[in-house]
């Protein structure tokens, strides 16, 4: 009955990328318990960007070997056993989303000019306790992100690079937890944050839990959870092929489980009816750290999905292959339509940058539903022009700031004084902000035009390959109702570039400031009490003045923080890139290319 | 007894959690709800593996056992953070984010 257990062979270097990430993920636990508190950030970050680094050259180095050997033995991209799987296609989706990780964790190491990262000083004290106050002062720092990135990164690299449904369960499970936990961690708006991990968290469980009952389904039809497998070990599509599945006959089982599992997808990718928490999540979790979720995690739900639904649809019979693919056009209809109207009344920054998101999510399946290799080339361009906006734009945003005006300056505009706060979001405090900072205002209207799609940016040329991919698989139409989205769609990025550029900026922003304020006294923020401190250390008199101080406190302008290097760096090669692949696509769209020669 | 019955019961259990998820107020029962869900998909598991005759459903199921371990770490430190604050598990009361 047991059959005897025969070791897998393990190629250990093919696998090298997977182990240094999640190796260093490993290693960071180890460095947060023995490392002294002084050097621990910098040793932190020093070696989260190395492993990412070697990452990346691991990778090309792997690439050149499969793509070079064109097939030759020696080198399969079949790796322990079948459960890890790395096709071209898998390894170019594995490079873009560790590239992608790097220059978010950029963006993540980067304190600013204000001296303080976007993490709270430790997570678990209750927001305005008296110990949340002596963590503060005692300049705790919360270093845990850096692991947490690691083995989220390490999640999706696996995610995408399976042919087992388990495997892929687990995948699925290591990346989600580290972010449920990140979003919980902003130093400011921190029951926001809080709020943001407990929705994540509820509604990532509740499709994580569907996904494997899909799975269950499926194994119950097949008797594997293999989606393609070998001779030895058929996966469901080899056993469905031949017929000799256990239950064969018995369609709805898998019909049921195919479905369940594309709902764990989506959910992931933030596809409408399962977007609900992207705005959300999005708007409460650390700044950089949605920048880092945004990109990234889309990047690995889509290359899941497209491998689940490809290898599916071509292997079930037709007309069963055939409402799947309805059904993932109604859902990218409804995607696009929604990510674009709702986007376009939205009056936060995270917020349309969240709806934003979405609607990407629609483009990106309309070139899915295409199935087609022309299909799976334009969802890889599409991915790197997406995810460079993407954390290039989140990096603006955490250096767009608001500051205290300090008594007896209301001028404040142009003063260094005043408590550096959390970040500006409301779109009124970013009027005029081209006067203030004209190279990242050129740098965020960049990645504006770039994710609508304007011509001479990374997005035009995406949003191309992708329509072009759906006319290929027949679908002019879907292509025309994805043509009429993204119209929309500009109106919302247009709205943003005109008000940075064009609208003068109040002197004090009392609407916002107001509104703000009653967010912050609903929320109890640490930003109150940061300032508090600040303003206190400044005339110590006391409790007498208390009441004095708050309203001067509420007084915010908008500022604009320096970078510290890491921050500006990743938004210049983000916006390079998306300048650069919009004028000079060829190479990127030849590796593309390249990545789909060999999809089984 | 009939083996389809288990697959049947599964099924029930996993609706069961599901609505529960879907209905209840409080974060704690909404994620007993998904435990339950899980729980279900390891029943199915293990049935099809007696159906089927080998043991591959029986593994799965101690891998879904440790990923929901795992997520039960990962949830109850949120909702108990998010308690410790609020004095409040209901998800009704989590609703700073809008619009």
């Amino acid at each position: 009955m047991i059959p005897d257990f025969t070791a897998p062979l393990i190629d250990w270097a093919a696998l090298a990328p997977l182990l240094v990430v999640l190796g260093a993920g490993v290693v960071g636990v180890l460095v947060e318990a023995f490392v002294p508190d002084a050097v621990r950030r910098a040793t932190q970050i020093t070696l989260a960007l190395a492993a990412l680094a070697a990452t990346v050259v691991l990778i090309v180095l792997r690439w050149g070997l499969i793509v070079g050997s064109d097939g030759a033995p020696g080198v399969s991209d079949v790796l322990v056993g079948g459960t890890v799987m790395v096709t071209p296609f898998a390894l170019a989706l594995q490079g873009t989303i560790v590239v992608l990780a790097f220059l978010g964790a950029l963006v993540v190491a980067d304190r600013t000019s204000s001296g303080q990262d976007a993490f709270a000083p430790t997570a678990a004290a209750v927001p305005g306790t008296s110990y949340e106050d002596l963590a503060r002062r005692a300049g705790l720092q919360q270093t845990e992100v850096y692991p947490l990135l690691m083995f989220a990164t390490g999640g999706m690299m696996l995610f995408v690079a399976t042919d087992d449904l388990l495997m892929m369960f687990v995948a699925l499970e290591v990346l989600s937890l580290p972010l449920y936990v990140l979003c919980a961690t902003a130093r400011r708006r921190r029951l926001l944050s809080q709020e943001a991990a407990a929705k994540y968290f509820l509604l990532g469980a509740f499709a994580s839990a569907l996904f494997i009952f899909g799975v269950a389904l499926i194994y119950g039809f097949a008797g594997t959870v293999r989606l393609i497998g070998d001779e030895d070990k058929p996966g469901v599509i080899r056993r469905v092929l031949s017929g000799d599945a256990p239950l064969d006959g018995m369609t709805v089982l898998v019909v049921a489980g195919i479905l369940l599992v594309l709902v764990g997808l989506l959910f992931k990718l933030g596809a409408v009816p399962f977007h609900a928490w992207t705005p959300d999540v999005y708007a409460g979790a650390p700044t950089p750290i949605t920048g880092f979720m945004a990109a990234c995690t889309k990047v690995a739900a889509v290359g899941a999905l497209v491998k689940v639904l490809y290898t599916l649809v071509v292997g079930l019979p037709p007309e069963v292959g055939e409402q799947l693919r309805t059904v993932v056009i109604v859902v990218a209809i409804l995607t696009m339509a929604l990510g674009t109207v709702v986007g376009a009344v939205q009056t936060d920054i995270k917020r349309l940058l969240a709806y934003s998101s979405i609607a990407h999510a629609g483009f990106l399946l309309v070139a899915v539903a295409g199935i087609n290799l022309e299909s799976l080339r334009a969802v890889l361009f599409y991915m790197v022009a997406y995810g460079v906006a993407t954390v290039g734009a989140f990096g603006v945003v955490t250096l767009v700031r608001e500051r205290t005006v300090v008594p007896g300056r209301a001028d404040g505009a142009d003063g260094e004084d005043g408590v550096v706060l959390g970040e500006a979001t409301h779109l009124s405090q970013w009027a005029g902000l081209g006067r203030r900072a004209p190279w990242l205002t050129a740098a965020f209207a960049l990645f504006l035009l770039s994710m609508a799609g304007i011509p001479l940016t990374a997005g035009f040329v995406a949003k191309f390959g992708a329509f072009g991919a759906a006319v290929a698989g027949d679908l002019w139409w879907l292509a025309v109702v994805g043509v009429l989205a993204s119209v929309v769609a500009v109106f919302f990025y247009v709205r943003v570039i005109v008000l940075m550029m064009f609208t003068p900026p109040a002197e004090e922003q009392l609407l916002a400031g107001a509104e703000a304020r009653a967010q912050e006294a609903a929320t109890g923020t640490g930003d109150e009490a940061e300032a508090a401190e600040a303003s206190s250390g400044a005339e110590p008199a006391g409790g007498g003045v208390a009441t004095e101080t708050r309203t001067e406190v509420a007084r915010t302008v908008v500022t604009v923080v320096g970078s510290r290097g890491p921050a500006a760096v990743a938004i210049a090669v983000c916006a390079v890139a998306t300048l650069v692949l919009g004028v000079f696509p060829g190479p990127v769209l030849e590796l593309a290319g390249e990545a789909i020669k060999f999809v089984p | 007894m009939e083996i389809t019955n288990y697959a049947v019961l599964a099924c029930i259990l996993f609706a069961i959690g599901a609505t529960t998820v879907l209905l209840r107020r409080n974060a704690i029962v909404v994620f007993m709800g998904v435990e339950l869900m899980l729980n279900a998909t390891n029943l199915a598991f293990v049935t099809f593996a007696r159906v089927h005759g080998d043991v591959t459903g029986q593994v799965l199921a101690f891998f879904v056992m440790v990923v929901a371990a795992a997520e039960v770490v990962v949830g109850l430190a949120i909702i108990v953070t998010i308690f410790r604050t609020r004095r409040s598990a209901s998800v009704d009361d989590v609703n700073l984010l809008k619009g």
